[in-house]
């Protein structure tokens, strides 16, 4: 049977190129692998392989040849006695198919932006009214979350520098060694590339890794593991392969580290599609969603903080606590403004909010606790009620959580607006060193009062 | 074609060696027709073809037993025929179909079977080589005596998370075969100008993994090295390096007009060294198949290949509604490790 030989794509862009030389003439026998002509693409001249085995019949586009168009016929190839006659040059179905099929699915495009929806925030207690409760630090309350898990499920263990045998940089995986041994307490190397991807591997073979970053600083090491493998591959997959992995570890400025080590990496991980990201305030949420995290099919980027480490809160006495993920936690109710925040940008939000209520402004604080899934209802909702909203962040100013937050509000709550959303972040600068620039450049109550007051026009 | 003399005796059966050539043959049919597909557009972006490079592949899955577990980076095609994936699945994520093994979602560069423990699949050079010891640390937790196939490139040999996964697989006994695919060129980059070290599977050596060079071209080599490897692991020594010496025919990709090395350097490989034309003229000399034997599994390939060409041409595209699926699970795909929870 004859085989029409059509015009190649060499390159993902290629349209048209030019038949640069025969290398075959008619008559002559090709077998698979033989090189036939030479074609030049939009960036540089290929050379254009037999697939079939026969004798080239008809050579139908002369060499030296320009702007043939991909998948024009520009042979036709016979097997060895055939005549060529019946074969005729017409251009092949491929192409028109292709342009048919994406006119088709742009007919199926999502419409046009709805409405907002009203919002139907979730605002039922964490724990039950009378549950006991005791005070605990962050770092417990961490601890506790991964040693439960560890209790209920063989499969989840720790991994990360000095989590063993030195009891953790910051001491969160204290006596975790001694309660479930080496095989599932380990110490790495310093070797976060590394070790990021062989926990990501793990998680693909079936276990639920607990990967420690001793500071998220370091996870930029190990970030094309983090978003490349861990975050993508459930999708790449078609949904065969999940990841149940958590990342944790402290984010964010500490205390005169400089540069290097004082980062938040929030609006980071958040842009991922794929990665949950969590970012507690108090013990109780630190204990809730960890484990939680650590249940979760998904990757999870939890976000810790060092200055909070040591603070105590009060921690519900339970069995199994767990903090769903997407569920805002209102600390304060008000009227006046919404203020939102999350992580230790609560610090600043919650003693903004006592100090403006001495001045007689009535501020509801948001506690956003997950990133990724955010709980817009919530939000929405308080801005609708307060007509005014402030955000609070530790991260850099650009591309922030908070310019995502107004967005959102923007878009979906415009008409309740009655001044600007102002973010409140951390300065446009690197972490300088100096105690009096290092004040200046993180994020501050004062600042976040002053922000308060520029939207409700005191 | 002029068939390469062979001097290695056989220790497979014959019906080993016919199954070795049907499936070499399988991948490079596959892969010319893939570049066939790719030249009439119905298959897009970047397709890295893995002609040439059969025997690896092929010698290595000999030596693998149900359960271990392979990964490699993007030119994966023939990784996945090898280790018994559906040639119309493999063919239908070519082009971006929904009958594809990521229902048209992950493309050439990224697809995974749970079912035959293919971990993909991976665009970023060096990525898999940490992954593939993660998924072995998984099997040696389990306690079961599984291995891991972590396929690299000689590029990928110079990245730095090949060697942090080196210290500590060693450190932590990690039942994983690091196999270098050593063909020669990193993209258009030779080894010469790229690498320091002439042969690559000593850089193991510093971290106490023992390591060999394997020839490429020869399945029964590549078998024998990989029953070696397979039994250093499983005895629970740690990770073992197979540096296989290989050749790629075709460019670095679809677009790559392979301008860094001569036509006759290609032509000479491909006529004395080529691994199907090796296994072919083992079994015509060793009387273990006729040439009508061999049409028989020519036609066979044809065949199927040519089926996979048209599921892949046939089946639709995704729904658009797949755009949103599968970014988040709801609950853990259930794979062998899985089953087996403590």
């Amino acid at each position: 049977m004859a085989t029409k030989i059509l015009m190649p794509a060499l390159s993902p862009t290629m349209e048209e190129g030019t038949l640069a030389k025969w290398l075959v003439k008619e008559g002559d026998t090709v077998s698979s692998g033989d090189i036939m002509a030479e074609i030049e693409t939009d960036k540089a001249t290929m050379e254009f392989e037999a697939v079939d085995e026969g004798v080239i019949g008809k050579i139908l586009i002369a060499e030296g040849t320009e702007g043939v168009k991909v998948n024009t016929p520009i042979a036709v190839l016979v097997e060895e006695g055939e005549d060529v006659g019946d074969v005729e040059a017409e251009a092949a179905p491929a192409p028109k198919a292709e342009a048919e099929a994406e006119a088709k699915s742009d007919d199926k495009a999502p419409a046009k932006a709805k409405a907002p929806e009203a919002p139907k925030p979730d605002q039922t207690p964490d724990w039950p009214e009378g549950t006991e409760m005791k005070s605990q630090t962050v770092r417990e309350a961490l601890r506790d979350a991964m040693a439960e898990e560890m209790r209920g499920n063989a499969n989840v263990f720790v991994m990360g520098e000095e989590v063993a045998e030195y009891q953790g940089a910051y001491k969160v995986t204290q006596g975790l060694l001694d309660e479930f041994g080496g095989k599932r307490v380990i110490d790495t190397p310093i070797t976060e590339h590394g070790f990021a991807g062989i926990g990501v591997g793990a998680a693909f073979g079936g276990l639920r890794p607990i990967v420690e970053f001793m500071t998220f600083n370091f996870a930029m090491q190990a970030i094309d593991q983090i978003i490349n493998s861990a975050a993508k591959t459930l999708y790449m997959s078609g949904g065969q392969m999940g990841c149940p992995i958590v990342f944790r570890g402290p984010n964010g400025a500490a205390a005169r580290v400089g540069a290097q080590h004082s980062q938040d990496y929030a609006a980071w991980y958040s842009m991922i599609p794929g990665l949950k990201v969590a970012m507690p305030y108090s013990a109780a949420d630190a204990k809730g969603l960890l484990k939680s995290a650590i249940r979760d099919p998904n990757p999870v980027i939890f976000l810790e903080n060092e200055i909070l480490y040591g603070r105590s809160f009060e921690v519900p006495v339970m069995d199994d606590f767990t903090v769903p993920f997407g569920k805002a936690k209102i600390w304060r109710e008000g009227t006046d403004v919404t203020i939102v925040s999350f992580g230790i940008g609560m610090q600043y939000a919650l003693e903004a909010a006592d100090k403006l209520a001495e001045d007689g402004i009535d501020a509801e604080v948001i506690d956003l606790r997950t990133l990724r899934p955010i709980d817009y209802d919530t939000l929405i909702a308080s801005v609708q009620k307060t007509n005014r909203c402030v955000t609070v962040e530790e991260g850099f100013p650009v591309g922030s959580i908070g310019n995502h937050l107004s967005a959102y509000i923007m878009q979906n709550a415009f008409d309740y607006l009655d001044a600007p959303v102002i973010n409140c972040t951390g300065k446009d600068v690197p972490m300088p060193y100096a105690a009096n620039l290092e004040k200046l450049a993180l994020v501050t109550t004062a600042e976040v009062i002053e922000a308060v007051k520029q939207v409700t026009y005191r | 074609m002029a068939t390469r003399k062979s001097t290695a005796k056989p220790n497979v059966s014959a019906d080993d060696l016919k199954a070795y050539y049907r499936d070499m043959l399988l991948i490079r049919r596959f892969e010319e027709k893939a570049g066939q597909l790719y030249g009439m557009g119905l298959i897009g972006g970047f397709c890295h073809l893995y002609i040439g490079q059969e025997a690896v592949v092929v010698g290595l899955e000999a030596a693998a037993s149900e359960g271990d577990k392979r990964i490699t980076s993007y030119r994966d095609h023939g990784h996945m025929l090898a280790c018994g994936m559906d040639p119309n699945g493999v063919m239908a994520e070519l082009t971006g179909r929904e009958g594809g093994y990521s229902k048209g979602k992950g493309g050439s560069m990224h697809m995974f079977s749970r079912e035959k423990h293919f971990y993909g699949g991976h665009g970023i050079v060096g990525a898999q080589v940490p992954l593939g010891a993660g998924l072995a640390f998984a099997d040696k937790y389990l306690e079961n005596d599984r291995v891991t196939f972590a396929y690299f490139g000689d590029g990928a040999a110079n990245q730095g998370q090949v060697y942090e996964t080196f210290n500590m697989a060693a450190l932590w006994k990690i039942p994983v075969i690091f196999v270098i695919e050593n063909n020669q060129y990193a993209m258009g980059t030779a080894q010469k100008r790229s690498t320091s070290t002439e042969d690559i599977h000593t850089r193991g050596a510093p971290f106490g993994i023992p390591g060999e060079i394997v020839d490429g071209m020869d399945v029964l080599a590549v078998k024998d090295a990989g029953d070696k490897a397979v039994a250093h692991c499983r005895a629970g020594k740690g990770p073992y390096i197979l540096e296989v010496k290989t050749y790629r025919y075709r460019g670095h990709s679809m677009s790559d007009p392979a301008k860094y090395r001569t036509r006759e350097e290609v032509q000479k490989m491909r006529e004395e060294k080529d691994a199907i034309e090796h296994v072919r003229d083992l079994l015509i000399s060793g009387k273990h198949a006729t040439e009508d034997d061999l049409k028989a599994i020519d036609k066979e390939i044809k065949d199927i290949v040519n089926a996979s060409a048209d599921f892949a041409k046939d089946s639709p595209e995704p729904d658009v509604s797949e755009l949103y699926t599968d970014i988040y699970a709801t609950d853990i795909p259930q794979g062998a490790a899985v089953e087996e929870d403590a």
